[in-house]
């Protein structure tokens, strides 16, 4: 069982999310995320003064799968992700789970997750 | 009742009802006032800016109802022309002819007192914007209080109640100076002593603090100007046809031609239109035109906004280069436009003269001037008037009322 984290762009959830779907992942969290990374700063003005603006909007996706979707996953989101080859285009992590119980009947580990 | 008799109690209660109406909107600029503040401050701080809002325009009623439109309007001046006092609270002129005949039979003391007493909270209103996010409540509180009962009134008798400006010439139609100027200094003066923002100015320049939502922000400029048609409108003091729509054209123009010299400024220095800036814009065009909207022809009143507009633009600029922090651009847009906006009555209006509105306007900067440094400073020494650092950083809201506004939403942190 893997924890997958990934940090991309807000406007790619609905393309990553088809894709995850395609693969028959169905079950992941999204949350609002503001991050720093290797992208230029970008410049707002407001009211007469420009300034850097450095934490940006980002999209934070956890998807909890058994080993054998783990490869399905990377692929739906770096199919998306890496579409143009700039910075800022995210990190995917990858973190072993120690267990997972389904709150409702109680099952453990990749039943669970399934 | 014979057909003149019935005609002019057609018109007097037309008159009448008009004041009312404009009453009302002069009413939901404070609303206005509120929403643009909101908009244009951090949410930490948006249930002390409301909190503020309504107490100040009850405060504002309530001290004018006590004092204020007697020393506004005092009949007779007890000192020179200077000041007079008609005595506490308002009274009831007895019966119905005393009513009508009030004011040359055109409107009943009640509305007239009414009128004027939701003018007088705006002056006060105009103070909170710019000492907004670090003053302490209970310090503000008293000094708006003072301010509104008797350093305004005051103020205002000197033409509004027929004092030595008035003698003078002196002409201030709606309250470019004798309300947004006088709150005006107030800002000023209040926003020096207190000091920036925690942030505001580092070492790395100016860094904006971003108000925290500019839909609010627009619907208070929105309310604002539709107040105005009463602010302005009202202050014909009549329902005279054609002095009304008169006042409702250049009013108009005048926020328009704001909009679009603010549009072309902060367009062409920051490169990028900056909506706040042309927000400001069409107050300042009102703020403007607001001093001469019925001397002042239609298109000469859009000269006189659209160079509001500028000015209040290159004064925003300006105060942040003297390191005056003023959150919601007030001191820009009620003082500089406000003076800007008398002055030019004396340039378009051929009857008045540019030397006697100068005279005006700097008798009203020094008595503002003084009289808000002595009443901050004092409550400064006895109270303090700035919050904690640390209560800043954490806002106002939980600070000085324990209290979310946006209890239950998610509010992202910002840089």
């Amino acid at each position: 069982m893997k924890l997958i984290i990934a940090i991309i762009q807000p406007e790619e959830l609905p393309q990553i999310k088809e894709e995850l779907i395609k693969r028959k992942i169905y079950k992941f969290t999204v949350t609002n995320a503001k991050g720093q990374g290797k992208e230029i700063p970008v410049q707002e003005v407001y009211r007469g003064l420009s300034h850097e603006v450095t934490l940006l909007n980002k999209v934070r996706l956890e998807i909890a799968l058994n080993d054998d979707f783990v490869n399905d996953a990377i692929e739906a989101i770096t199919k998306v992700a890496q579409k143009d080859g700039d910075k800022g285009r995210g990190k995917i992590f990858i973190l072993p789970i120690e267990e997972c119980i389904r709150i409702r009947s109680g099952e453990r580990g990749s039943e669970a997750i399934g | 009742m014979d057909g003149i008799a019935k005609a002019d109690s057609a018109l007097f209660t037309i008159n009448n009802v008009w004041m009312l109406v404009s009453t009302i909107l002069v009413f939901i600029m404070h609303l206005g006032f509120a929403s643009l503040e909101v908009g244009l401050t951090r949410a930490k701080n948006t249930v002390n800016i409301l909190f503020k809002n309504v107490s100040i325009l009850a405060i504002g009623i309530l001290t004018y109802s006590i004092c204020g439109f007697n020393l506004m309007y005092p009949g007779n001046f007890a000192f020179g022309e200077y000041f007079g006092f008609g005595g506490w609270g308002i009274s009831t002129p007895e019966g119905s002819a005393g009513l009508i005949d009030y004011f040359n039979g055109q409107y009943t003391y009640f509305t007239d007192f009414i009128f004027q007493a939701m003018f007088a909270a705006t002056a006060a209103t105009i103070v909170s914007g710019a000492v907004a996010e670090r003053i302490k409540l209970s310090s503000f509180l008293i000094f708006s209080t003072i301010y509104v009962a008797f350093i305004y009134p005051i103020a205002g008798s000197w033409k509004w109640g027929e004092g030595w400006l008035d003698s003078k010439g002196f002409y201030d139609f709606a309250g470019s100076t004798l309300v947004h100027s006088v709150g005006g200094w107030a800002a000023l003066i209040g926003a020096y002593i207190l000091g920036p923002r925690i942030g505001k100015y580092g070492n790395k320049g100016i860094i904006p603090i971003m108000g925290h939502s500019m839909p609010l922000a627009s619907i208070g400029v929105f309310l604002l100007w539709f107040g105005w048609y009463g602010f302005n409108g009202g202050s014909v003091l009549s329902a005279d046809p054609g002095n009304i729509s008169l006042v409702f054209v250049t009013t108009t123009l005048g926020a328009a031609a704001g909009v679009l010299g603010a549009m072309t400024l902060s367009w062409y220095l920051s490169k990028k239109p900056d909506l706040s800036m042309v927000l400001n814009g069409s107050l300042a065009g009102l703020v403007g035109i607001t001093a001469g909207a019925d001397v002042i022809s239609p298109m000469n009143s859009v000269i006189v906004g659209y160079i509001a507009g500028l000015l209040v633009v290159a004064s925003v600029l300006f105060f942040d280069r003297l390191r005056i922090d003023d959150p919601v651009g007030a001191i820009s847009v009620h003082l500089v436009c406000g003076i800007w906006g008398t002055l030019a009555v004396g340039i378009f209006s051929a009857e008045h003269s540019l030397i006697t509105q100068f005279i005006g306007v700097s008798s009203y900067a020094v008595f503002c001037i003084i009289s808000s440094f002595i009443l901050f400073l004092s409550i400064d020494k006895l109270l303090g008037l700035r919050v904690s650092e640390d209560e800043e950083l954490t806002g106002l809201d939980l600070g000085e009322h324990d209290m979310e506004a946006y209890s239950g939403f998610q509010i992202f942190t910002v840089e």
